[in-house]
């Protein structure tokens, strides 16, 4: 019974693909593909001329640059200091090495608003940090730059744990033949490891900004959420839910969704070149 | 002196180039790696359990003695205890239907398996709103036969969902990959059913990677936010999740009790990745173990 109504494509001795295919096909069209694609059925059947003012309206515009622009800093910052972790992590051995290799991880694992009241919790005027930089003119807290900080925090380990495999895979072999040649460690820095690290260096540069432009939890307390100032695009969505403006809510999510759907694509283009030019033997 | 204490990772056979930095900028790097990581990780760690502790031991479990908290916590073991286990038998599922069989797309049903990780956590919330809000799909026909989905319990369960969709499924896929299927093909010859061969076979070999999964997505679906906050409409002592709960106390300037809560959760964290770092000890063990025997066993010829 069972082998006359395999069906013939699968070509295998083992039982059992209709039924989980069949399970994990419709559970993924349930949970994901149907609630997915209401979003952008939403958009297709609103009137476009609506979507236009919402997503052109100053305040999301000024919403959109805070996020992006916030969220571009942090993934630089976090591409330099990540480096060094990664590096220090994979090439020096130190006491309490592995104990901070462990809390790398610490963002994904700690709830978004838990990261979100403790960290206002540093940086507000009375906050433990706060006390100090306030009186030199630094507000961290409810301004642009404690929204960067909270985006640091979130998107640290996506840099350092994509670099850290790269790093160790690294052959030194590269590296003495630069040194043998006479560059300078510096050199053999720039002109061998950094190439050699390039596209684990972008895809975790990536990886950390497009996690940053959807962020929520870690953002709302410390940001303030003023208006044109400190206000970013995902609380923008939830204020139009708020005032049953779900077209106008779709049309600021479909935006935010493109771009990070744009970004991820870039990191699998750029992973498909690189590992074209490695089999190349470029 | 500084040997001791601080020697490259790469120790350098005689008669090469050395390629290690000097000692001097070695110690700067550490010294930046802690400082960073002090400021960004375990400054923020501290400061919950600080926060929670500061009007003392009393205060602090003071917060836990309300109907509000309690209920917040039995809503988010509710949920993890819902969407984990769903979660766990499709990641099975998919696993073995992916990793097992050969068929046309299955990297698009990778792919596609990966799009809750793309998406942002309001966005996540925002499409069942679209699909079972009072302005969306379903909503007018299920509040006719009188189920509520958003701004309730059914509503936070499927966000949850959504968002640990990924994580144990690709967790099993590339191991099972791995894997093949020679295993299960010679228990299956010697008689074996079908679920004995998963049960025997396939399962003690993919457990550590399985637990690995459910790890990581219980530590999500209780501290999910952005994605519960959205469908919850946050009716107090109805539809919060503790992260929800501290919102509201964190709001409502109740800060030492915000903090308390928090801490719950931060212990959470805690022991999240102390048991990740057990299972990847593990699994490294394990893999160095079965490299080293039966890589020669396995290649007579």
């Amino acid at each position: 019974m069972r082998t006359s109504k395999k069906p013939s494509r699968p070509r295998s001795v083992l039982p059992g693909f209709g039924l989980t295919m069949g399970y994990t096909l419709v559970y993924l069209a349930l949970i994901v593909l149907i609630p997915l694609a209401a979003l952008f059925l939403r958009t297709a059947t609103a009137s476009w001329s609506h979507i236009w003012r919402t997503i052109t309206d100053p305040q999301v515009v000024a919403a959109y640059k805070l996020t992006f622009g916030a969220s571009l800093i942090a993934a630089l910052v976090n591409l330099v200091f990540g480096f060094i972790v990664a590096w220090t992590l994979v090439r020096y051995r130190f006491p309490g090495r592995q104990l901070i290799d462990a809390l790398v991880d610490l963002p994904f694992a700690l709830p978004t608003a838990v990261s979100g009241i403790a960290l206002t919790a540093i940086y507000a005027e009375n906050g433990w940090l706060g006390q100090y930089l306030y009186p030199l003119g630094i507000q961290t807290a409810f301004s642009p730059l404690g929204i960067t900080i909270a985006l640091i925090f979130i998107g640290l380990p996506f840099v350092v744990r994509t670099l850290q495999p790269a790093l160790e895979e690294l052959e030194g072999e590269a590296e003495e033949a630069a040194a043998s040649l006479g560059a300078s460690r510096w050199q053999a820095f720039w002109r061998v490891i950094v190439p050699a690290l390039l596209p684990a260096i972008l895809t975790g540069f990536a990886l950390s900004f497009a996690r940053a432009i959807g962020e929520y939890g870690s953002v709302v307390f410390i940001s303030g959420n003023m208006p044109m100032k400190t206000e970013i695009t995902s609380l923008l969505i939830i204020k139009k839910l708020e005032q049953y403006d779900y077209a106008g809510a779709t049309a600021i999510a479909v935006v935010m969704l493109l771009a990070s759907f744009a970004i991820l694509l870039s990191i699998n283009l750029l992973q498909w070149y690189t590992g074209r030019a490695a089999v190349k033997g470029v | 002196m500084a040997t001791a204490t601080l020697t490259t990772a790469h120790s350098q056979p005689l008669g090469r180039v050395s390629t290690g930095e000097p000692v001097l900028v070695r110690y700067a790097l550490i010294a930046i790696t802690f400082t960073f990581l002090g400021l960004f990780l375990l400054l923020p760690l501290a400061v919950v359990f600080v926060e929670a502790f500061r009007e003392g031991i009393r205060a602090y479990f003071a917060s836990f003695n309300d109907r509000a908290a309690w209920s917040a916590i039995k809503l988010t073991l509710l949920a993890a205890g819902i969407a984990v286990p769903l979660n766990l038998v499709f990641g099975l599922a998919a696993s073995w239907s992916i990793a097992k069989f050969e068929f046309p797309g299955k990297s698009l049903l990778i792919s596609l398996i990966d799009l809750p990780f793309a998406i942002s956590p309001v966005i996540s919330g925002l499409i069942y709103v679209l699909v079972f809000g009072m302005q969306g799909w379903l909503g007018p026909t299920l509040d006719a036969l009188g189920i509520k989905v958003i701004f309730a319990v059914p509503g936070i369960v499927l966000a949850t969902i959504f968002v640990t969709f990924p994580f144990i499924a690709r967790e099993l896929i590339p191991l099972m990959q791995e894997q093949g299927t020679d295993e299960e093909q010679a228990a299956l010859s010697l008689g074996a059913s079908g679920w004995q061969t998963f049960w025997r076979v396939t399962l003690p070999n993919i457990r550590w990677a399985l637990l690995y999964g459910v790890i990581l997505a219980n530590a999500r679906a209780m501290g999910e936010f952005g994605a519960v906050a959205v469908v919850s409409g946050s009716i107090r002592g109805k539809t919060n999740t503790l992260p929800l709960h501290i919102e509201i106390l964190y709001n409502e300037y109740h800060t030492v009790a915000a903090f308390a809560v928090a801490s719950l959760l931060a212990l959470l964290a805690l022991v999240t990745l102390a048991a990740k770092t057990a299972v990847e000890w593990r699994v490294h063990r394990q893999q160095v173990a079965s490299l080293e025997p039966t890589s020669a066993e396995e290649n007579p010829s």
